[in-house]
């Protein structure tokens, strides 16, 4: 039962990095890249008509999270307090800036929010990946002192970071260089994924420089990915384990990978809607690598007097976890079945769609 | 230890009560806005199809502030109420999961397409969004009143060893003593604030004498639903609630209808009055003998308990502001009731759109529903005090053990910073569409 709930919030979880994914990097694109305003407009359309009902799949999480793993979502969520905090603030900032833009036709007044979405979208991005890269480090369980736990075993806390910015410090911080490592990749893929979302809902007249922007990035996020693995063998030496103990995990890397060889062939794939398929490969297969190393473990303890925290201690009652299969499918349903539907009514590019005023 | 549950408690006060502004008129505006649609469906008169579609703006700004400030609260569980969430998460984290899984999805699926997909759908499929979305928003308020309402009166749980709540009884979630007055009351009192809302822009338009057909026809509608929804808020809704405290929160009821001491003989109403937190006695008070125990019971005589007959530690810690926000929501449903009854006399008798006071008075009544529902809710959570859940958890004993008051400080201080932005926006942008007006541009 506990595998079927980490399972359900694993999805729940890349379906929200591959649907909100799109429009945050449709903002870092727009950061960068959109110049004239027919372009900015267009971009923020793109985004603005979806961010809603995709970042829903975040407070889904949220909520599954709470009720399948409480002692988790308590000691991950008060000891991510300030980043969560700050995370919390950049969504708000990019949710006004896309709502709110096309209110005044004052280009000192769209300015502003582009900034605030193109702005946020990114710091967001960066954060979402630090944060992986912190749960795949591990952190300091009990908060530990010369052997001493200052602390219930489960809970901790980190400061944003610690003078020395090491992943291998005793009591090391949210933004350290391995966790900033991780911040970029999930940078450049997100913004990967939300160039081909533009290339796949607008007419924007950057289109067909947006490939070549693919391809470079794409190269960049190939040398990320061959770091990032070398450097998270000095951090946590045991992390292949689970793929050599179980080989059919090898998949999500293969996920990952056959999404990295694609995006290469960028200009030569003739559907967009293939390239948008492609980067979402990048997200799944990044994200269910990740868990899958861990597996069963959801936080790993860096000290070796707490032990980490797993799908099995910090879980709730069979009877609990029993009862909400039954709604959770039955939600499951309706769900895709929005979804379905909502994509099916605004399909195409948006172009003419109105949004504001 | 005192001052982060201080901050804490403060944070969340703030937050929820800044969140609490944009929900009620999400779900009140809501009803409206799909009555309007029905009715041009029926009728196929256009002026109420503007008139939805006007609403509908103001609804979605009113929508984007009500998303940005509630995801915040999803989140404030897990980082200043840790405990309380290892504890209880396992029965909770049900409604809350569910109100995300089964509403807002919902809500949010739908809402792109009901604003900005009038041209690609027909006008039935277009009153179908629109009727999904409100049955989201309502389904929000079913699930969190929920969570709420076995915070109030736990059901359905078994505390384990370790201190854990767990579920035993998914059903009693929903079949909870407190839930379905709760939620009849707090939905309720949403369109009344959304009548009064409504009632105003149209007594704006009609003052102004600008966009005049419309200025009518939103005084109608808001006169109509206030007044109906002002009575149901009283009666039968308001009274069951009450009744319910009283059975399962005597403690509560005795400081929020400032009753000090227990007379034998039935109990007094407290009509006016200021608790006197040294004497134990209320000053200058105005009361109307057995009235309370006759609301309460049926029976002149019954006894209710007063203050004097609980421990220091069981009453809600701060009795003045509970006994205040109590006494202050019921005047101002009497109140609501009385205008509003009033401007419905006036309209049946064709003199309220000539009317120029009532007029007024009803333009500048706009925040007092407000102020009602957010005293309303200080009712059910200052009442609830010194529990986190009533009688099995103390507020005390749900906090973070690890976040520091420096970093609760410093967390409110950028949430208050960012809701004035927040709140400053949303008026600009809502006074800007009011301004503008429903009437369509002629080119
Ligand atoms: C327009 C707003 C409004 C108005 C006019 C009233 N209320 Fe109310 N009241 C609320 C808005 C509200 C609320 C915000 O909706 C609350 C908070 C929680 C809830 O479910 O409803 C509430 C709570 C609440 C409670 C506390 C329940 C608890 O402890 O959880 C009681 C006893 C009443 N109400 C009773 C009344 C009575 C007798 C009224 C008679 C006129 C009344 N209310 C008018
Ligand atoms: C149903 C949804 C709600 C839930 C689950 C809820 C839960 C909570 C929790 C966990 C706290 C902090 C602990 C405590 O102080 O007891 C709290 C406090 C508080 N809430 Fe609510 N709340 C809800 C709705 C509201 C609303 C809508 C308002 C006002 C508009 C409100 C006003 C307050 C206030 C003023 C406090 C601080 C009370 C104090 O600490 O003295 N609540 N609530
Ligand atoms: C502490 C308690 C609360 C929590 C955790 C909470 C959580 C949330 C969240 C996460 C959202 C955004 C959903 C989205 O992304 O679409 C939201 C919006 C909403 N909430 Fe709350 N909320 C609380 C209190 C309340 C109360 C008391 C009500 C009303 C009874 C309410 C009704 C709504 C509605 C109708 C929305 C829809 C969006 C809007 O406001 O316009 N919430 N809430």
């Amino acid at each position: 039962m506990e595998i079927f709930w980490f399972i359900a919030i694993a999805i729940v979880l890349v379906m929200f990095f591959i649907l909100d994914g799109y429009d945050f990097g449709a903002g870092i694109i727009h950061l960068f890249f959109a110049k004239k305003e027919k372009d900015k407009e267009v971009i923020t359309k793109s985004a603005g008509l979806f961010w809603d009902s995709n970042e829903v799949w975040l407070v889904a999480a949220g909520g599954m999270l709470f009720m399948a793993f409480p002692t988790f979502y308590a000691s991950v969520f008060s000891g991510f307090y300030l980043p969560l905090i700050i995370v919390l603030w950049l969504i708000i900032f990019r949710a006004i800036g896309l709502e709110f833009r096309g209110q005044f036709k004052y280009q000192m007044w769209k300015d502003i929010w582009d900034k605030s979405f193109g702005v946020s979208s990114l710091l967001l991005a960066l954060f979402f990946g630090i944060a992986l890269g912190n749960i795949v480090r591990g952190v300091n369980l009990g908060i530990v002192k010369t052997g001493v736990s200052a602390h219930e075993p489960h809970y901790f806390f980190l400061p944003l970071w610690d003078s020395s910015f090491s992943p291998l410090s005793e009591n090391p911080g949210i933004i350290d260089w391995f966790t900033i490592i991780i911040g970029l990749i999930s940078v450049v893929t997100l913004a990967i994924h939300g160039a081909n979302w533009i290339i796949l809902k607008t007419n924007a007249s950057i289109n067909n420089k947006l490939k070549s922007v693919i391809f470079k990035l794409n190269i960049l996020l190939t040398l990320l990915t061959i770091f990032s693995i070398v450097v998270w063998q000095i951090v946590n030496p045991n992390s292949l384990d689970n793929f050599m103990n179980k080989p059919y995990l090898l998949v999500f890397p293969l996920i990952y990978f056959t999404g990295l060889l694609g995006t290469f062939f960028i200009r030569r794939i003739q559907k967009d809607s293939h390239a948008f398929l492609l980067s979402s490969l990048l997200i799944l297969g990044g994200i269910t690598s990740s868990l899958a190393s861990l597996f069963p473990v959801l936080l790993p303890s860096i000290n070796n007097v707490n032990p980490s925290l797993t799908i099995y201690n910090t879980t709730t009652s069979e009877y609990g976890l029993s009862v909400a299969l039954v709604w959770g499918i039955i939600g499951f349903i309706l769900l895709f079945g929005y979804m379905i539907i909502q994509k099916r009514l605004l399909k195409g590019k948006i172009d003419k769609m109105d949004y504001g005023h | 230890m005192e001052d982060m549950i201080f901050y804490d408690r403060l944070q969340f006060a703030f937050t929820i009560t800044f969140h609490y502004i944009f929900p009620q008129l999400t779900m009140g505006l809501s009803l409206i806005i799909v009555f309007l649609k029905w009715k041009y469906l029926r009728s196929n008169v256009e002026k109420y199809n503007n008139a939805a579609k006007f609403l509908m703006k103001i609804f979605a700004i009113n929508f984007t502030m009500g998303v940005v400030t509630g995801i915040p609260m999803e989140f404030q569980f897990g980082t200043n109420w840790a405990k309380f969430s290892e504890l209880t998460g396992g029965i909770i984290g049900q409604t809350l999961a569910m109100e995300g899984m089964f509403s807002f999805f919902l809500e949010s699926s739908f809402l792109a397409l009901f604003i900005f997909g009038e041209k690609l759908m027909g006008q039935k499929l277009h009153f179908l969004t629109g009727f999904l979305v409100f049955l989201g928003s309502w389904a929000s308020g079913w699930f969190i009143l929920a969570t709420n309402a076995w915070m109030q009166h736990p059901v359905g749980y078994e505390i384990l060893e370790n201190g854990k709540f767990v579920l035993n009884n998914f059903g009693a979630l929903f079949s909870n003593p407190w839930l379905l007055p709760a939620f009849l009351h707090n939905q309720m009192a949403s369109v009344v604030t959304s009548s009064f809302v409504v009632a105003a822009i149209g007594a704006f338009y009609v003052l102004r004498n600008k966009q005049v057909e419309y200025g009518k026809l939103f005084l109608k509608i808001g006169v109509i639903f206030g007044l109906v929804s002002s009575l149901l808020v009283a009666f039968p809704t308001g009274d069951w609630n009450a009744k319910n405290v009283a059975k399962y929160q005597p403690a509560a009821f005795a400081a929020m209808e400032g009753i000090f001491e227990t007379e034998n003989a039935g109990a007094e109403i407290v009509l006016i009055g200021q608790p006197n937190m040294v004497d134990k006695k209320l000053d200058n008070k105005i009361a109307v003998p057995n009235i309370l125990s006759f609301l309460t019971y049926q029976d002149w005589h019954k006894q209710i308990p007063g203050m004097d007959q609980f421990k220091e530690e069981e009453l809600p810690d701060n009795i003045p502001a509970l006994y205040y926000s109590y006494h202050i929501m019921v005047g101002l449903g009497t109140i609501f009731i009385g205008v509003m009854f009033l401007a419905l006399f006036f309209l049946w008798r064709r003199k309220l759109y000539n009317l120029k006071p009532l007029l007024w008075l009803i333009m500048f009544l706009v925040p007092f529903p407000y102020i009602a529902n957010i005293t309303g809710w200080y009712v059910a959570e200052l009442g609830r005090q010194p529990y986190l859940v009533y009688g099995l958890l103390k507020t005390s004993d749900g906090i973070s053990p690890t976040v520091s008051s420096g970093n609760t400080l410093f967390t409110l201080l950028g949430f208050v910073a960012l809701y004035m932005l927040l709140g400053l926006l949303f008026l600009v942008l809502v006074g800007k569409t009011i301004n503008e007006g429903p009437k369509p541009k002629t080119h």
